[in-house]
C-alpha cells in the first residue's frame, strides 16, 4: 500500500460520507455543505491524479460559484427544513435505494471485470501550459461553443428570472 | 495505484447522486445531486486521464468542458426553480406534473 | 312446368321476409302479399297435379349444397312425384283458404302483419317438407313448421297460457324429432345417402338388414308420433287450441299433422320391409284413436273436441298405413283436410261472433248463423263417415283394408301381422261410432236448442263464409275421387310409384260399407238422444266415475310428463344452468374488463407526469440494457 493509496483512500472516505450526507440529510443549508466537502475532497483527488490545473479549477468554480449560488437558490426559495418535506414518501425512497444499489453494482461489477489489474504509472503534475495548449489546438472548436453556451445560459438565467 | 479505487469511487458518487434525485423532493436538492454525478464523472475521466497518459490531454480538457458545462446549467436550472416557486409558491417537483396527458 | 315446382315453397318463404320487411306499409298490411305468393303455388300445383292425373313420369332434380367430403354431401333438391303432387294441392288449397279466411277474422288484431307472415312461413316449411328429395332438406322444412307453430300458437303471448302451450308444443314435437333425426343418421349410415329414392330403392331391394331396416322405420316414426300427436306425444295438440283459429285450421288439422303421415308414406318401403314397424305403426295408431275419441267425447271446448278428433283421425291414418293400405292413409288424408279444416274453420266463425270456446254457452245458433251451421254440418258428417261424403269413402278404405289383411285371409306384401289387423278393424269400428256420438253431441250443444250464453251471435261475414263454402263443396266431393262410384282408386293410382304399385279397381265390401254406415248411424242417434235437449246437469260418462275422472285429467299422461321430465329440468338443470350462466361466462366476460382496468390503473405511472420518475424507469433501463448486453448477448 502505497503513500499515495492510502491518501486516496482517506480522501475517498470523506468524499464518499460526505457525498452520502447530501443526499441523505434533512436539512437543506446542511446538505449544500456537505456539498461543499464532497467538492472539496474531490479536487484533493485530482492533484492526487496529477491534474492540479484541474483541481484548482474545481475549487474556484465549484466550491465557489456553484455551491453559492445554491445557497442563494435555498434563501430565495425559502427553503423548508425537515425530512417530510425534503425527501418523498418511503415507497420511493426503497425505490430509489433499490436503483442506485442496483447501478452501484452493475458499474462496480464491469469495471472490476474490464479494469481489474490495472495500474495508474506515476508522472508529475501536468503542466497549465501543456493543457491550455492542448485546448486551443486541438479543441478549439468544443472551447469556442462552451463559451457560446455560457453566453446562452447566461442571458437565458437573467431573462427567466427577472421579475417582470 | 491501482486504477479500480477512483473508478470505485466514481461509481459510488455516481450511485449516491441517483438516489438523490430519485429520492429528494426539493428542487435545489435535485439540483445538488446532480451535481455530485457531474462530478463522479469527471473523477473518471482524470483518472483515465492518468492512466492512458495521454498525450492530447483530452481527459483533462474534457473534465473543464464539463466543469463550464455544469456551472451553466445550474445557473439555468435555479432560474427555472426561481420561476416556478413564484408561481406556485412551492418548491415540491411531484406538484409539478403538468407534463402529462 | 314441372321444373317450376320449387316456386311453390320458394314464393311463401319470399313473401314472409317481404311482408316482415315492409307489409306494414302496404295496403292490406301485408296479407295481400301472403295470398299472393300462396295463390300462385295453388295455381302451380293444380298444373303439377293435372300433369300426374294424365300419367306423367315423376319428376326429380338435385344439386349438391354443401360438399362436406368426399362421401359426405348436403343435397338439395326436389322430388315431384304422385305423393308430393296429391299434398302440394292440398296444402296450397287448404293454406290459400285459412289466408284469406284470416283476412276477416284477424281483422283488428296488433299483431296482424305478423300473422301472415307467420302463415306464409310456415307454409313454405310444410311445402318444403313435401317436395323435399333427401331427409336432410325434409328435416330442415320439418323444423320450420316446429318454429312457425310455436310463434302461431303463442300468437295472443300477453296470457302466459299460451305461451305455454306454444312452448309444449315445440318441445313435445322437439322428442319425437331427436329419434327422428337418429332414423335419418342410421338411415345414412346404412346407405351413405340421404336422398329417399336411393334409401327407398335399398330397403325395397332388401340389401339392408332387417335389424336397420326397423330401426331406422322406428325412429323416423318417432318424429311422426310427435308431429302428428300419437300417443304418447298426443297431449301439445288440444293445448295448441290456444292460438287463433285459422292457425288451429291450418296446422293442426290439415298441413303440420299431416306431416307425419306424410313422412311415413313417403319411407314406406322402409316400413314395408320391417314387420315390426308396420305392426307398431298400427298399433299405436288403433290406441291413440281410441283414447283420443274418448277424450273428445267430454270437453266441453269446442276446439278441443276437434283436436282430439285431429289426433283421432290422424291415427286412422296411422292405422291405415299400419296395415298396407298406403293409398287408403293418404286418401284419408286428402279427405280429413277438407272437413277438418271447414269444422275449424266453422268453430272460428263461431268463436268470432260470440267471443267463447265453450259449447256450454252455445246453443240455438242454427237459426241466427244458418250458413255456418249448414257447412259444419256437412264437415261433421263427412267426419262422422256418412255415405256419400268424403269422410265416408276414405274411413271405408281403411277399413276394408283392416278386414282384409286381418279377417279376409290377408293380403300379399302386406307384412302387417293378421292379429294387428284384427285390432286395427276392431278399434277402427268403434272409434267410428265413438266419433259419430261426439260430432253429433258437438252439433246438438252448438246449433240445437236455446242459446244459453250471454253475446250477440251473429253470421259471419262474407270473406269467413267463401272458404267455408268451398270447403263443404270439397267435403263433398273429394271422396268421389277415390271411390268406386269413378271405377278406380284414383288417389291410389296417383301416389303409386315403382316400388308401390297401386292395385288399381277397388272391390267394393257392400257388406262392410253396410255395417260401417250402421254404426255411423248408430252414433248419431246415440248422440241426438244423449244431447238433444241440450248439456245435461252432470255429462253422462260422469255416471262412471273412475273412466270420467281418467278422462277427466287426460289419463294422468300430462301430470305424468309435467311431474317427471319438466320438473327435472326445471327444478335441478336450468337453476345449475344459470349459475352456470352467471358465474362462469359472466365472470369470464367480466374477469376481463376487470383485467383491463387493473393493468390501465397500473400503466397509468407510464405518464404520471413527474420527472424523477422517468429518470428512474431511465437508469433502471440503463442498467438492465447494460446487464443484457454483456451477459446475454455478448456471451
Amino acid at each position: 500500500m502505497t503513500g499515495q493509496e492510502v491518501a486516496f483512500l482517506i480522501l475517498a472516505v470523506i468524499g464518499g460520507i460526505g457525498g452520502l450526507l447530501v443526499v441523505t440529510t434533512r436539512n437543506i443549508v446542511h446538505a449544500a455543505l456537505y456539498l461543499v466537502i464532497a467538492l472539496a475532497s474531490v479536487a484533493a483527488i485530482y492533484l492526487l491524479l496529477a491534474a492540479p490545473f484541474i483541481a484548482f479549477v474545481q475549487v474556484i468554480i465549484y466550491v465557489g460559484a456553484i455551491v453559492v449560488l445554491i445557497l442563494f437558490g435555498i434563501m430565495l426559495t425559502r427553503a423548508p427544513v425537515g425530512r417530510l418535506v425534503l425527501d418523498n414518501s418511503v415507497r420511493a425512497r426503497v425505490g430509489a435505494l433499490v436503483v442506485a444499489a442496483g447501478m452501484f453494482a452493475m458499474l462496480t461489477f464491469f469495471l472490476v471485470r474490464a479494469f481489474g489489474g490495472e495500474r495508474i504509472v506515476n508522472r508529475s503534475g501536468t503542466a497549465t501550459a501543456a493543457l491550455g495548449t492542448s485546448i486551443f489546438r486541438n479543441f478549439v472548436l468544443p472551447f469556442e461553443a462552451v463559451s457560446v453556451l455560457l453566453l446562452a445560459a447566461l442571458v437565458g438565467a437573467i431573462v427567466l428570472a427577472r421579475r417582470d | 495505484m491501482r486504477l479500480l479505487y477512483p473508478l470505485v469511487f466514481a461509481a459510488f458518487l455516481f450511485s449516491a447522486g441517483i438516489y438523490g434525485v430519485l429520492a429528494r423532493r426539493n428542487a435545489v436538492m435535485v439540483l445538488m445531486s446532480i451535481e455530485l454525478m457531474l462530478n463522479a464523472v469527471n473523477v473518471n475521466l482524470i483518472a483515465f486521464n492518468a492512466y492512458l497518459q495521454d498525450k492530447l490531454l483530452s481527459g483533462q480538457v474534457f473534465a473543464l468542458f464539463v466543469i463550464a458545462v455544469a456551472a451553466a446549467e445550474v445557473g439555468i436550472g435555479l432560474a427555472i426553480v426561481l420561476l416556478i416557486f413564484r408561481n406556485r409558491e412551492t418548491v415540491n417537483i411531484d406538484e409539478v406534473d403538468l407534463l402529462r396527458w | 312446368m314441372v321444373i317450376l315446382a320449387w316456386l311453390i315453397p320458394a314464393l311463401p318463404m319470399l313473401a314472409w321476409a317481404v311482408i316482415l320487411l315492409a307489409g306494414k306499409r302496404t295496403p292490406g298490411k301485408g296479407a295481400p302479399i301472403g295470398i299472393l305468393a300462396i295463390g300462385t303455388g295453388w295455381v302451380l300445383s293444380i298444373a303439377i297435379l293435372a300433369r300426374v292425373v294424365g300419367g306423367g313420369e315423376s319428376f326429380h332434380a338435385s344439386t349438391t349444397w354443401a360438399p362436406l367430403s368426399a362421401d359426405l354431401v348436403i343435397p338439395i333438391g326436389i322430388l315431384v312425384d304422385g305423393l308430393a303432387a296429391v299434398l302440394l294441392f292440398v296444402v296450397t288449397t287448404i293454406s290459400l283458404l285459412v289466408q284469406v279466411y284470416s283476412v276477416s277474422y284477424m281483422r283488428g288484431d296488433e299483431r296482424y302483419t305478423f300473422f301472415f307472415a307467420k302463415l306464409s312461413l310456415f307454409t313454405s316449411g310444410m311445402l318444403i317438407v313435401v317436395l323435399a328429395d333427401n331427409l336432410l332438406m325434409l328435416l330442415v322444412g320439418w323444423e320450420i313448421m316446429g318454429v312457425c307453430s310455436y310463434f302461431l300458437i303463442g300468437h295472443y303471448w300477453e296470457d302466459h297460457a299460451n305461451s305455454r302451450a306454444a312452448v309444449k308444443a315445440f318441445l313435445t314435437t322437439r322428442v319425437g324429432d331427436l329419434g327422428f333425426m337418429a332414423g335419418i343418421f342410421v338411415l345414412f349410415w346404412a346407405t351413405h345417402s340421404f336422398e329417399i329414392p336411393g334409401i327407398v330403392a335399398a330397403a325395397h331391394s332388401g340389401r339392408l338388414s332387417s335389424g336397420t331396416i326397423t330401426l331406422g322405420a322406428v325412429l323416423l316414426f318417432c318424429g311422426a308420433i310427435g308431429k302428428s300427436g300419437q300417443f304418447p306425444l298426443h297431449t301439445w295438440l288440444p293445448d295448441a287450441m290456444a292460438g287463433p283459429t285459422p292457425v288451429s285450421a291450418l296446422i293442426h288439422a290439415a298441413t303440420m299433422v299431416a306431416a307425419g303421415v306424410f313422412l311415413v308414406a313417403r319411407m314406406y318401403p322402409v316400413f314395408e320391409a320391417s314387420p315390426a314397424a308396420l305392426n307398431e305403426v298400427a298399433l299405436i295408431g288403433s290406441l291413440t284413436m281410441l283414447i283420443a275419441a274418448l277424450l273428445a267425447l267430454v270437453q266441453d271446448d269446442i276446439k278441443r273436441v276437434l283436436a282430439y278428433s285431429t289426433v283421432s283421425q290422424l291415427a286412422y291414418m296411422m292405422a291405415g298405413l299400419g296395415v298396407g293400405g298406403y293409398g287408403a292413409g293418404i286418401f284419408h288424408l286428402f279427405t280429413h283436410a277438407f272437413f277438418k279444416a271447414l269444422l275449424f274453420l266453422a268453430a272460428g266463425a263461431i268463436i268470432h261472433s260470440i267471443h267463447t270456446n265453450n259449447m256450454s254457452e252455445m246453443g240455438g245458433l242454427r237459426r241466427v248463423m244458418p250458413w255456418t251451421f249448414a257447412t259444419f254440418t256437412i264437415g261433421a258428417l263427412s267426419l262422422a263417415g256418412i255415405i256419400p261424403l268424403a269422410g265416408f269413402w276414405s274411413k271405408d278404405e281403411i277399413l276394408t283394408q283392416a278386414w282384409r289383411v286381418g279377417f279376409g285371409g290377408g293380403a300379399e306384401g302386406v307384412a302387417t301381422s293378421t292379429g294387428v289387423a284384427q285390432v286395427v278393424f276392431v278399434v277402427g269400428v268403434l272409434t267410428a261410432f265413438l266419433t259419430a256420438l261426439y260430432v253429433t253431441r258437438m252439433l246438438w250443444l252448438a246449433f240445437g236448442g236455446a242459446y244459453r250464453g250471454q253475446g250477440h251471435p251473429h253470421e259471419a261475414d262474407g270473406i269467413m263464409l267463401a272458404p267455408l263454402a268451398v270447403l263443404a263443396t270439397g267435403s263433398v266431393v273429394a271422396g268421389v275421387v277415390g271411390s268406386p262410384l269413378v271405377g278406380t282408386d284414383n288417389i291410389g293410382k296417383w301416389i303409386s310409384t315403382a316400388l308401390l304399385p297401386s292395385e288399381g279397381a277397388v272391390t267394393v265390401n257392400w257388406g262392410l260399407v253396410g255395417s260401417t254406415t250402421l254404426v255411423a248411424l248408430l252414433g248419431i242417434l246415440a248422440g241426438s238422444a244423449l244431447y238433444r235437449r241440450g248439456l245435461p246437469e252432470r255429462e253422462y260418462l260422469a255416471r262412471i266415475p273412475p273412466l270420467y275422472t281418467l278422462l277427466e285429467h287426460k289419463y294422468y299422461l300430462d301430470d305424468l310428463y309435467e311431474g317427471v321430465f319438466v320438473r327435472a329440468v326445471t327444478g335441478q338443470l336450468a337453476p345449475a344452468t344459470y349459475w352456470f350462466d352467471q358465474r362462469v361466462i359472466d365472470g369470464i366476460v367480466n374477469g376481463s374488463a376487470l383485467a383491463t382496468r387493473r393493468l390501465s390503473r397500473g400503466l397509468r405511472y407510464v405518464q404520471s407526469g413527474q420527472a424523477q420518475w422517468y429518470a428512474a424507469a431511465l437508469f433502471v433501463g440503463v442498467v438492465g440494457i447494460a446487464v443484457v448486453v454483456t451477459q446475454v448477448i455478448g456471451r
